[in-house]
């Protein structure tokens, strides 16, 4: 991978009166690179993209990007960036047309441009329609078009998907898809869906009270806490009572009365047959079987003993 | 306990919660009506003296009205080599009434009318006399009736009590003549506060301000497009107003019309810039409200609109006239009635365009974009 570093920050620090928002992260963004900042809401996620974005100022810490310092060089970067804010209210009695042309021409488009965007973001049919008559989703997506009219070296997406529904979430996770398979954007996004930072993201941020809580990839991330797979299984009844709870590496959790079985495994190559084995030297017979692999919400809930879709307090 | 529990006591308790928790609706929406109430009332009620000034052309010297006048008046010299005289009558009821009767010539007495410093003119003839005046101007009439009840009494000029009265007619001193050029003003005024405040206070609570500065937009961009979308708009409806004031009420511009487009833009450029000011900080529209009233009020109560601003404390007139508002319509009723050209607005035009850039300086400085 391209190791061109477009974003670099170091030491941030930022509090709204007693609350430390950010509390002292370094991040990059490497070209090329999909980031996911994955948090609970109140992680600092969202401080930390606006002090990058350089509409908040850092209490301390320096960051820069393409090298320059974006209170400095305010007009030059935003012609390089694409971001996109939770929530935009567009002029409710503009169309998506004339909203986009607007916006287009603040980076100075011309208009084949404008058409280009509308189609990359799938708002053929709407064009002439006005913002207040959009779905959810087509304004996440005309925001995301805004983002995208620059063609944006660097896109900065703030919860784009909070609140779509399922459809509407993987509309908008194609789109960015094609992006980077196309154009090679370097992203960094914010959310709180485990799904989307895994399913977009080359790089995964935990995020939590204002800092990093671990990064690097899914399988990385997973390895590093030494998460156990889980087998649930359910055999048919009835079980002998001298059923063994270990067995060579294995240990297994019994529920006598439903026949179903939990079983944690660190090698899953080695520890399944083994399974599958005890089963049968026991004489029973398997009724269903699922193999989970630790998610993301798991390592969170190991890491801060609370779920990513709670609240940070 | 039961209340407590039903869904409408807890409806009507939300909003009560809501309101008391926000202070600065508190503010504007009780604390600033109350002190509005408070200082207007201080200033124009605890003075239980009413001034009416009335001039009089061709006062006959030894004629009846002067004899009364020297009589029963106290003098004082106008500086310009004739007397006023002030006659008070003193009225169990609506306490003391000063008239104030200023021998005049007769062009000065029209265009103090033109300008809503008198109600109407007394013509005095030997030993009679008749009032001019608008009968369509219902403070003028209600002067008269008081002018006749006191001289009818106390003279024996036979004339006063059986109201000899000859319409105001000349262009420009009609009460519709007044009421136009005011209206024109008013309505600049209140198109720059609603019409630009708000929509910057709403873009600003919707985060679309926000969004358009991380572009590489030129700031100063954003709020020039809004000014002269407004300013135009201004143009246009002041444009059809006149129009129509022209057609249907017979009022023309009698003086220069690079004057009178001189004073929309100073007043435009005064009204663009407060409204900046006015919105640079909240994002919160019944705040927004409150502050835009705040400007507003004062103004649409003292500049004089639909009546004339001298009835008020001869204090506070020249505070009165300093007001952006009373600077536009005092500016256009001079043109459009008096026929004044570019020399005699040039002043007031100067303090509008500096109040404008000033307020847009200040707005500026302390803009929230987001």
């Amino acid at each position: 991978m391209d190791t061109e570093l477009l974003i670099s920050a170091r030491g941030l620090y930022k509090s709204f009166k007693k609350v430390k928002a950010v509390d002292g992260v370094d991040f990059t963004l490497a070209a090329g690179e999909y980031v996911a900042l994955l948090g609970p809401n109140g992680a600092g996620k969202t401080t930390l993209v606006e002090m990058i974005e350089g509409i908040r100022t850092p209490d301390r810490g320096e960051i820069l990007v393409r090298g320059l310092s974006i209170k400095d060089e305010r007009s030059s970067l935003y012609g390089r960036l694409g971001i996109s804010f939770q929530e935009t209210r567009f002029l409710e009695k503009i169309t998506v047309l004339e909203t986009i042309r607007l916006f287009a021409s603040f980076y100075r488009q011309p208009e084949k441009r404008i058409e280009e965007v509308i189609q990359i973001v799938g708002l053929e049919e709407k064009r002439s329609a006005y913002t207040k008559n959009l779905s959810g989703g087509q304004r996440q997506r005309l925001a995301l078009g805004i983002a995208l009219l620059n063609d944006p070296e660097i896109l900065i997406l703030d919860e784009p998907t909070t609140g779509l529904d399922p459809a509407a979430r993987r509309e908008i996770w194609d789109i960015l898809l094609k992006l980077r398979a196309e154009r090679g954007t370097s992203l960094i996004l914010t959310t709180h869906y485990m799904e989307e930072a895994t399913h977009l993201c080359d790089r995964i941020i935990i995020m939590d009270r204002g800092r990093f809580l671990a990064q690097g990839s899914l399988s990385n991330l997973l390895s590093k806490m030494n998460m156990p797979d889980i087998a649930h299984f359910v055999v048919a009844g009835p079980l002998p009572g001298d059923i063994p709870q270990r067995s060579g590496g294995l240990v297994i959790e019994w529920n006598r009365l439903t026949g179903k079985g939990r079983c944690e495994m660190h090698n899953v190559s080695e520890e399944l047959p083994a399974l599958f084995a005890l089963l049968e030297k026991n004489g029973l017979r398997l009724k269903d079987f699922e193999h989970v692999r630790p998610t993301l919400d798991d390592l969170f809930l190991e890491m801060t003993g609370r779920r990513l879709t709670e609240e940070t307090e | 306990m039961m209340l407590k529990r039903s869904e409408l006591w807890q409806l009507i308790a939300i909003h009560f919660k809501e309101l008391l928790r926000e202070p600065g609706v508190l503010f504007w929406g009780i604390a600033f009506p109350i002190l509005m109430a408070w200082g207007l009332g201080i200033a124009f009620t605890s003075e239980k003296k009413t001034k009416k000034d009335i001039a009089i052309i061709n006062l006959t010297p030894g004629g009846m009205l002067e004899g009364f006048l020297k009589e029963n008046a106290s003098r004082e010299a106008n500086g310009q080599g004739s007397a006023i005289f002030d006659l008070s009558v003193i009225d169990p009821v609506f306490g003391e009434n000063l008239f104030r009767f200023l021998p005049l010539d007769s062009a000065r007495a029209t265009i103090g009318v033109k300008r809503g410093m008198y109600q109407l003119i007394i013509d005095n003839y030997g030993d009679s006399s008749v009032f001019h005046l608008d009968p369509a101007n219902p403070e003028a009439r209600l002067l008269q009736l008081q002018l006749a009840s006191v001289l009818g009494k106390t003279t024996a000029d036979a004339s006063f009590s059986g109201l000899n009265t000859v319409p105001l007619e000349m262009r420009g001193t009609r009460y519709i003549d007044f009421l136009v050029p005011g209206l024109v003003a008013m309505n600049i005024m209140m198109a720059c506060m609603w019409g630009m405040s708000w929509t910057i206070i709403e873009r600003r609570k919707g985060n679309m301000l926000r969004r358009m500065i991380v572009t590489p937009v030129r700031r100063h961009n954003i709020l020039l497009g809004l000014m002269t979308a407004r300013i135009t708009m201004n143009f246009a409806e002041a444009f059809l107003l006149m129009l129509f004031a022209w057609f249907y009420f017979d009022i023309d511009i009698q003086g220069s019309i690079a004057a009178l487009v001189l004073v929309f833009v100073a007043g435009n450029i005064a009204f663009t810039g407060i409204a900046i000011l006015t919105s640079s900080r909240t994002s919160n529209t019944e705040i927004g409200n409150g502050i835009i009233n705040f400007v507003n009020m004062p103004m649409m109560i003292l500049s004089g609109v639909f009546f004339s601003y001298h009835n008020f404390p001869e204090w506070s007139i020249p505070f009165i006239q300093n007001l952006p508002l009373t600077l536009l319509a005092d500016s256009m009723r001079s043109i459009i009635n008096e026929g004044a050209g570019l020399s005699e607005i040039l002043d007031k035009t100067i303090i509008m365009g500096t109040i404008g850039f000033i307020s847009f300086g200040l707005g500026l400085k302390f803009f929230k974009w987001y």
